[in-house]
């Protein structure tokens, strides 16, 4: 007989220990898997999990690590916080989008001037962009008590229509031949996101990236809202007796969740992307929710966990083209840690009993 | 600008460890390909596999093969392409319109690996070479089968991008429809997607709603095939074209013919020629001539003189006698385009950014 009991805290040696549980896992689950698929287990684990680090082409693979993984942090950073307050944007994609758009069309309106003070606009009207769109939910809850979950969803949808109305339209590239998409900012040096140590694929949303870490997990241990957030998540009517404007509090989320978001969406289209396009978007708002829990919704857990995710991203695709597996298995192999890191979380919360359960 | 140099030098160094030859050493000639979509999509990706698998059947121990499917049109597909080379491909190729800039950047970085390219223009390094297929010829003869099948007088087209392949089709199947049929229209659905079987099956949807009874589409999966069967089944009378495959598991109907995108005979000599050492840059673009289009199985739903006449016009565009756009034809707002007998030039068709004259609808921009 095996019995779950709840634990009267949650165990922190095993909250440490549960993501490398479920990784073991995952490897076990997903070599088998692997395996019925006629390739070898140990090599396609490796390809995913070792080459991208340590193989013959880290030297390009570490560098996109950190691309990939750059977007995924800054918005799981900003959703990190509005989650704890209870506060949630489920939309960071629009505003990932929306960003994009107004940073772009900022630098796109500068075309071709060269001048040192184009980025830094672009980088200030995509965190204003995404900022913006985020507050559509915001005030809609604020005044009308809306429901901030599905108004910010259902926003996604909508951007992703302006997208395509942008790159079809107003941001065509005047000299594209008819073919949608805006210029690519590629040709365009002041307006560039470029890598700031060459080789290493650090550019300037990386940088963010790790600033959103650092000051996040200042606001936490240091600073009164940061108190005021984790009050209102966990003791709603508390926080409200403790003098926490609830209304001020769903501005402040969802607007810092939105900017980061569109600082996200700005650093992708000014740099990896290049330019504004019809599928511009690849879906790293809502992976980012993933990020977000899985880092247990703590800076330095975010930091990880999506530098974790990118690698099974860079690592499924090196394993797809190098060993000939298919998409699917490799989707089917992060959704199998996703699935262990929440299963094993129960070892977190819970003791596992052997023996008879005792009478209560 | 040094993370080229970097690449670069990677990619020197390999070829100096194992001095020369292919770049990481390997006998076969190693022949990469990048998708779009699943392979198993039954449309546009399937038949591109089906291409790969034809330069194996062909080459047999010569070559090794590699894909990587579904891969997004964005900064993904310059990393997938960059991948590629990395892992010691000879010649890559890139199967979407949206991999053109990607294509052309990695191109830069790996100037002995070649990159083929389908459906785009841009060729801004030697080792880059386009690839298309005159589809057009191929949307002129459904679009006479449509003409004639239609009761209700509306064919709807499912299209992806409005970008000038998409249009060059639209015009085609309506001239041709409109030829033995003037009173048809043409219902026009915008999708923004390749390849996406929820968003194609409810535009289908839609169109059957709004009185569509024959259904084109320029998007690579089944779904709108699907969707027509269901109305079928609930005693509806819709017929649709298989496309980029053949899509023969809806014949006899709704699938009453197809438009099939051959690669094989294009990948065979192309891996031919890098193989040989003869590869040269250059922009392909062939029809039913060079047997790159082809027209699957007309069903018998398909009345006998109307299938003769379909057939007639494969004949004459494989033999040259017939260039689906011949004069006279008028832009949509009425301004001349082509005058009597004069044929489109290639030119014109490649940039297509206008609906001819009776098409009613604007193209998005």
């Amino acid at each position: 007989m095996i019995a779950l009991e709840k634990r009267p805290e949650p165990s922190r040696a095993w909250s440490f220990a549960t993501p490398m549980l479920a990784v073991l896992l995952t490897m076990i689950a997903g070599g088998l898997m692997f395996a019925a698929l006629g390739k070898n287990p140990v090599e396609a684990i490796r390809t995913i999990f070792w080459d991208p680090l340590f193989g013959e082409f880290a030297f390009y693979y570490r560098g996109q690590l950190l691309i990939k993984a750059g977007p995924l942090i800054l918005i799981a950073i900003g959703l990190s916080i509005g989650f704890r307050a209870g506060i949630w944007n489920i939309g960071a994609e629009g505003q990932y989008i929306v960003g994009a758009i107004c940073g772009a069309a900022v630098g796109l309106a500068f075309y071709p001037l060269e001048s040192f003070i184009v980025f830094p606009l672009m980088v200030v009207f995509g965190a204003l962009g995404g900022f913006l769109w985020a507050m559509i939910p915001g005030i809609l809850r604020v005044k009308f008590n809306t429901n901030e979950i599905l108004v910010s969803l259902l926003l996604v949808y909508v951007a992703e229509f302006l997208l395509a109305s942008m790159a079809l339209g107003t941001l065509r590239n005047p000299d594209g031949a008819g073919f949608p998409g805006s210029r690519n900012f590629r040709s365009y040096p002041a307006g560039f996101n470029e890598e700031i140590i060459a080789g290493t694929g650090m550019h300037w949303g990386v940088v963010a990236a790790f600033i959103a870490v650092i000051f996040t997990y200042v606001l936490f241990a240091r600073h009164q809202m940061g108190f005021q957030i984790k009050l209102a998540g966990q003791a709603p009517r508390a926080a409200r007796f403790g003098g926490v404007n609830p209304a001020r509090l769903v501005l402040f989320c969802l607007g810092l969740s939105g900017a980061l978001a569109g600082l996200a969406g700005l650093f992708e289209v000014s740099g990896p992307a290049g330019q504004i396009s019809i599928d511009f978007n690849v879906g790293y708002g809502f992976t980012a929710i993933i990020v977000a829990f899985l880092g247990r919704l703590h800076p330095v857990g975010i930091l990880l966990a999506g530098l974790l995710l990118a690698l099974t991203y860079i690592g499924g695709e090196a394993a797809q083209s190098a060993l000939g597996l298919p998409a699917a298995a490799i989707q089917a192999f992060q959704g199998m840690l996703l699935f262990f890191l929440l299963a094993v979380d129960v070892l977190t919360n819970y003791r596992v009993r052997l023996g008879k359960r005792e009478a209560v | 600008m040094k993370r080229r140099s970097l690449l670069a030098a990677g990619a020197a160094a390999l070829a100096l460890a194992t001095g020369g030859g292919f770049a990481d050493g390997h006998e076969k000639t190693k022949v990469g390909f990048i998708y779009v979509g699943p392979i198993g999509d039954g449309g546009w990706t399937y038949q591109h596999d089906q291409g790969r698998l034809a330069v194996e059947a062909e080459y047999g121990d010569k070559v090794e093969t590699i894909f990587q499917e579904s891969v997004p049109e964005g900064a993904d597909a310059e990393r997938a392409i960059t991948q590629m080379a990395l892992q010691g491909a000879d010649i890559i190729f890139t199967t979407s319109f949206g991999y053109m800039d990607q294509t052309n950047s990695v191109a830069a970085k790996f100037p002995d690996v070649k990159f083929e390219h389908a459906t785009g223009f841009k060729r801004e390094h030697p080792n880059v070479a386009t690839y298309d297929a005159r589809f057009y010829e191929g949307r002129a003869v459904i679009g006479t089968i449509a003409g004639h099948m239609t009761e209700t007088n509306k064919i709807g087209y499912i299209a992806s991008f409005p970008i000038p392949e998409v249009i060059q089709g639209i015009n085609a199947a309506y001239l041709h429809a409109a030829k033995v049929n003037p009173d048809v229209e043409m219902v026009v659905t915008w999708v923004y997607t390749w390849f996406d079987p929820a968003k194609e099956a409810d535009a289908a949807r839609a169109m059957i709603g709004q009185g569509v009874d024959v259904i084109m589409q320029h998007t690579d999966s089944t779904a709108p095939q699907a969707a027509a069967l269901e109305a079928n089944n609930e005693g509806g009378r819709v017929f649709t074209f298989g496309q980029a495959s053949d899509m023969a598991s809806f014949a006899p109907a709704p699938r009453i013919a197809s438009i099939i995108d051959d690669w094989s005979p294009y990948y065979i000599k192309r891996v031919g020629q890098v193989i040989a050492g003869t590869w040269e840059q250059g922009a392909s673009w062939g029809g039913m001539p060079e047997g790159e289009v082809v027209i699957g199985e007309i069903t018998e739903v398909v009345p006998a003189e109307v299938k003769a006449e379909a057939e007639a016009m494969i004949a004459a565009i494989t033999d040259g006698t017939y260039h689906p756009f011949t004069g006279p034809i008028n832009k949509q707002d009425g301004t001349p385009w082509l005058a009597e007998g004069e044929v489109a030039d290639d030119g014109t068709l490649a940039g297509m950014s206008f609906y001819v004259e009776g098409i009613t609808g604007e193209i998005p921009n």
